[in-house]
């Protein structure tokens, strides 16, 4: 019976010629990943292992992202709790302020991870790797406590849903709206255990940071991982992003220091879905499930009090982007609170060097430094009793970004950009012309 | 193993962000998270918690954040197990890796109320409604996750089995 591209990489991860779905395994791991939430959580199961130390110190990543910089003093503690443990072991990838940026957005571009990869990480969106066509999954601390320690993890070989992704997309349609789509089509536990596996010629006409938004976001709909083939995008995406270790091997063995895995042409597939590109509009997810899906077209005269644009699901540089491509030459709406986060120092710079900083500052807006903050209500932009926000990132459960009856609509980009214009949700194409 | 005690009953899709909010996550002792525990869909739970009581739940328990708090901040306000429809899959991991017994059953999940007395024998599956006189035959665990329960967590599991 064929494997999906997913069973392939954890057959090999686990030294196995073939698993098949519901198979329990031991699987090697590439990379361990811990932030400041979950690693202090994960230090302190460590003192619990009959064995001290880490398995290899260039196969875990420390990053302070959440409340850092420090939101507070036990924040502040936290944060210097994982910072004396990475130095007591010598942990290559942990990242301070001033190198650090937020996790799925900073491991891609310092190329931690690559195709073919095993990856755990004790934050649920690890997932984003999968758009690399690697292996990679959220977990708890324990498990990255013992992944840390031994290196390995175990995992039930998933069974998999196929999204054939075909045609193009209209202009202001990016990642977001596929994935949006597709929660709001399949629900927040469409996919529970299982992986979904993207492929079809549309994939074409998605950049890496639309993967990376899609696949970031594959948690929501339940799923254990999301994955995309490997293409030239992907090969082009990791041959400019070579870790120095990664650039060594190369040089070593002559060869592209990655494995692109395929799906087996009989792979088993529990359910198929072909989605047009060409026919997707605008999507938002409204309150307080990311399955409550609408396209701009049925929201009207909803007015808000804050944008939040960033996060490890659209942080990244053609998100800002599209943000500055609407903000250029407009102004924020009046009595509105914007907020623009560069996911990384790198994506901040290049947003600097292009212009945008200076856009969003002229349009009204306000540009932080590196941090998840909003996102998950930690700081940076707390919403009050009712209050309305339209957010970039991944989650608008009860309670999410502040008080339990503040609301949050998930968007895009451009959407974002739209809404802080008109202070309502706002289709991008609809904006007057400057 | 067993545990007996009164159930408090939710609905689907409760995310760990209501189980524990994200402004108390840079607390990791597990006494000071479970003075938050559902303080987001239930404020009085902390206040009526007793050691054995029992969380009934719908579909997709424990979605969203991948927090490790969630599970435990459970664990620490007495709870002695979780029975829901289905769990989401990092919860579910989670709960496993740190010994809190979860058991999935659809039938039991929707027919046992808020209140009713509730008995688990973990070794058979077997979910007893005291209150109400019925029982239900709940998901057993494979050996393997068994195990690792049964070793007190994975951590344990880990130590017992690294010398093999």
């Amino acid at each position: 019976m064929g494997m999906t591209m997913t069973q392939k990489i954890l057959a090999h991860a686990a030294g196995l010629d073939s698993v098949s779905a519901g198979q329990l395994i031991m699987a090697d791991l590439d990379m361990v990943l811990a932030n400041d939430i979950t690693g202090p959580v994960s230090i302190q199961e460590m003192d619990h292992f009959d064995k001290e130390g880490v398995f290899d110190k260039d196969k875990i990543a420390l990053i302070p992202d959440h409340f850092s910089p420090n939101k507070d003093i036990k924040s502040a503690h936290n944060c210097k709790y994982m910072r004396d443990f990475a130095h007591k072991y010598d942990i290559t990838h942990f990242y301070e302020v001033g190198q650090m940026g937020i996790e799925h957005a900073l491991l891609p571009e310092k190329g931690l991870v690559v195709a073919g990869d095993t990856v755990i990480g004790a934050d649920s969106h690890t997932c984003t790797y999968g758009a690399l066509g690697a292996f990679s999954t959220g977990v708890g601390s324990t498990d990255a406590a013992v992944g840390m320690s031994s290196g390995k993890a175990w995992f039930k070989v998933p069974s998999a849903i196929r999204f054939i992704l075909t045609g193009k997309p209209a202009p202001y349609i990016s990642g977001k709206d596929v994935i949006l789509h597709i929660i709001g089509m399949i629900g927040v536990d469409g996919a529970l255990y299982r992986s979904m596996e993207f492929t079809g010629d549309g994939l074409k006409h998605l950049s890496m940071d639309d993967r990376f938004t899609i696949a970031n976001m594959a948690i929501e709909a339940g799923a254990k991982n999301g994955i995309f083939p490997v293409d030239e995008k992907t090969v082009e995406y990791l041959d400019s992003h070579l870790s120095d270790a990664k650039k060594a091997e190369k040089e070593k063995t002559g060869k592209a220091p990655y494995t692109i895995y395929e799906a087996d042409e009989d792979a088993v597939y529990e359910e198929t879905y072909t989605i047009d590109l060409g026919t997707l509009r605008p999507t938002v997810s409204f309150p307080h499930l990311p399955e409550n899906t609408k396209t701009v077209d049925e929201i009207h005269d909803l007015a808000i009090d804050q944008v939040v644009i960033g996060s490890c699901t659209n942080g990244r540089i053609s998100d800002l982007a599209a943000a500055a491509a609407i903000l250029k030459g407009r102004k924020v709406a009046d009595g509105l609170r914007v907020i623009i986060i560069p996911a990384t120092q790198e994506v901040y710079l290049e947003a600097l060097k292009a212009g945008y900083i200076t856009t969003f500052i002229e349009a009204g807006a306000i540009v932080s430094t590196p941090t998840c903050g909003p996102c998950l209500g930690g700081y940076m932009g707390i919403l009050a009793e009712g209050e309305k926000c339209v957010s970039t990132t991944n989650r608008n459960f009860v309670g999410r970004m502040g008080h339990t009856s503040s609301e949050v609509y998930l968007a895009s980009p451009a959407v974002a950009a739209s809404s802080a214009v008109t202070g309502m949700i706002t289709d991008p194409a609809a904006l007057p012309e400057v | 193993m067993k545990a007996e005690g009164r159930v408090f009953k939710y609905g689907d899709n409760v995310d760990t962000d209501v189980i524990i909010p994200a402004r108390h996550l840079a607390i990791t002792d597990p006494k000071g998270l479970a003075q938050h525990c559902m303080e987001d869909i239930d404020a009085e739970f902390v206040n009526n918690v007793k050691d054995g009581d029992i969380i009934v739940a719908r579909k997709n328990f424990g979605c969203g954040s991948s927090r490790e708090h969630a599970p435990i901040a459970i664990k620490a306000s007495g709870i002695s197990c979780v029975i829901a429809d289905t769990f989401a899959r990092i919860f579910y991991r989670n709960a496993i890796n740190i010994g809190l017994p979860i058991i999935e059953c659809p039938e039991a999940a929707e027919a046992i109320e808020a209140g009713d007395i509730v008995s688990i024998d973990f070794d058979t599956g077997i979910i007893t409604d005291e209150t109400k006189g019925t029982t239900y035959s709940g998901q057993a665990f494979p050996p393997f996750m068994q195990e690792i329960i049964s070793s007190g967590g994975l951590v344990n599991y880990i130590n017992k089995t690294s010398g093999e």
